[in-house]
């Protein structure tokens, strides 16, 4: 086994993209200076970073508002999206029912359902709303993932349990989980960026003094002309997506990497 | 366990008459009768179309016949353990080999601990006892239909149905697995119906070929191959296993020119 190979191979893979970042805010930031750019236009990388000090504080408490409603929402998701595609899986008829309502809530933009949400639920209650709205986003990759993956069980293996006499909860646990557990996997990796993006979109509608996510405090400095802050507050949401992607694929990785060929790492 | 004698003991499988014909209008099988004694070892050799795993699912009952009857006179019933290898290995990718061969016992309820010793002894009869742990990914084909023969044979089965078992496999992988089988066959004394499109493959192992014809899938002849057990190297190069290969050849060719 060529260990050295594989280790400086994976340190290039972390280090050209972060050199990368590094040339690309260093270009930014003489870019600016030279230019003279204004601030309120397009704020140097330091500025940015002095601003993300300076409002450290607010911006924590909101990231720490939008990364609650995201996870809860993102959770709720799988349970949701898991528990609706087993149900899908034990009974046609019960798919054929209620499948095609599960599309009709996921190609309705969530933003014009936003309002109607947050009037139901109340300002007085925004989190809820925004979890609700976050929710709807998320749940459906995992919903048709999962259902897919579910029905994906080689059938050989299928008659190979019907062969054993293999009950309904047998069939279930041992065959069709197991091989559904790449699609869900994939279905979970799409949902974590969209609980973000459905938590970020419902605090945009939801709109003045009602949220205090970081989508609040973009808005907050975007009508304050504070670019620098607007920044910073896009940086952690950024930072936090990918965050969210990272942990989901060592998630994957670690479940799938001794049998699954998306995986498996390869040798030559 | 020997191959001759038994020949008045009640037959495992009585096919009379069996007919199935698919959803779509396909005439998969039609009359066909046949008839499988006890620890025997049939083959059933045919073009594809023939209705030959057709004819293997519905004995191990994973369809059902529309004509005709198919009866269990020694035992009475279709016995509760049937091993079944398909052409694909058809392995859990998800579990270690010990926990795929583990399958059958864990789904009638036998714990992982009791079931220990079972697994070991079949991943031993086939020589994967340095592989328990392995992951189906990491083993050779050959060595995954090996898994797939350890899980069909760990309940101990009566019967076991194969399904062109070996037909994905190089020559060479072939013939070792071939041997091994008879070798399993001789020594557990299973009864044993084995579905393959290779003449050669078939004369080498059964006792008996059942010979089947495409469109409609019938039965065409019945050859008796007559050569005791163990076989190996010198019946293969007999100028014997020649001759009846030829036999069998012809009376597919036979059937085809209808």
């Amino acid at each position: 086994m060529k260990r050295d190979d594989t280790l400086s191979a994976r340190i290039m893979r972390i280090l050209v993209p972060v050199a990368a970042g590094i040339l690309f805010l260093l270009l930014w930031e003489a870019f600016v200076t030279i230019r003279e750019i204004p601030r309120f236009v397009l704020p140097a990388p330091s500025v940015i970073f002095e601003s993300l000090v300076q409002n450290f504080g607010s911006l924590m408490g909101s990231l720490w508002v939008t990364l609650r409603v995201t996870i809860a929402a993102f959770l709720l998701a799988v349970v949701g999206g898991v528990g609706l595609a087993i149900l899908f899986s034990q009974s046609r008829h019960v798919e054929m029912a209620l499948f095609p309502y599960a599309i009709v809530l996921q190609v309705t933009p969530v933003v014009s359902i936003a309002p109607l949400i947050l009037i139901w639920v109340g300002y007085d209650n925004v989190e809820f709303a925004l979890l609700i709205l976050a929710w709807i986003v998320a749940f459906f990759p995992i919903l048709s993932n999962t259902t897919l993956g579910l029905r994906s069980a080689d059938h050989n293996l299928r008659d190979l349990f019907r062969l054993y006499g293999a009950s309904r909860w047998q069939v279930l646990t041992e065959l069709q989980l197991p091989s559904a557990l790449p699609y869900m996997l994939a279905g979970l990796k799409i949902s974590g960026g969209l609980a973000l993006i459905g938590a970020v979109v419902a605090e945009f509608v939801a709109g003045s003094g009602s949220g205090n996510g970081l989508a609040w405090r973009i808005v907050e400095a975007g009508n304050r002309l504070d670019i620098p802050r607007m920044f910073a507050a896009l940086f952690l949401l950024s930072a936090l997506g990918i965050a969210i992607f990272f942990g989901l694929s060592l998630l994957e990785n670690r479940l799938l990497r001794r049998w699954h060929e998306s995986a498996v790492r390869r040798e030559s | 366990m020997s191959a001759a004698g038994a020949a008045d003991a009640p037959s495992l499988i009585e096919l009379s008459g069996i007919g199935k014909t698919y959803a779509n209008g396909t005439v998969a099988l039609t009359g066909v009768d046949a008839s499988i004694r006890q620890g025997g070892f049939v083959s059933l050799v045919g073009p594809s179309g023939c209705g030959k795993s057709t004819l293997l699912r519905i004995i191990a009952g994973l369809i059902a016949e529309d004509h005709g009857k198919l009866g269990w006179p020694a035992t009475g019933a279709r016995p509760a353990d049937i091993g079944f290898v398909f052409q694909d290995a058809t392995l859990m990718p998800w579990a270690s080999v010990a926990d795929n061969v583990y399958l059958p016992l864990k789904l009638k309820g036998l714990g992982r601990v009791e079931a220990g010793p079972r697994i070991e002894a079949a991943l031993k009869r086939v020589g994967l006892s340095d592989f328990a742990a392995a992951f189906p990914r990491e083993l050779s084909g050959g060595m995954k239909m090996r898994v797939s023969i350890a899980r069909a044979l760990v309940t101990e089965p009566p019967v076991l149905l194969m399904d062109e078992p070996f037909a994905a496999l190089d020559e060479f992988t072939r013939e070792k697995l071939d041997g091994d089988l008879l070798a399993l066959w001789q020594a557990q004394g299973f009864t044993t119906i084995f579905v393959t499109h290779s003449i050669y493959e078939s004369v080498f192992l059964s006792e008996r070929v059942l010979v089947m014809g495409a469109r409609p899938g019938r039965m065409l002849a019945e050859i008796e191959i007559g050569e005791p057990y163990p076989r190996g190297r010198a019946f293969r190069e007999s100028p014997r296993y020649v001759e009846i290969c030829a036999r069998v050849s012809a009376a597919l060719r036979e059937g085809a020119a209808i």
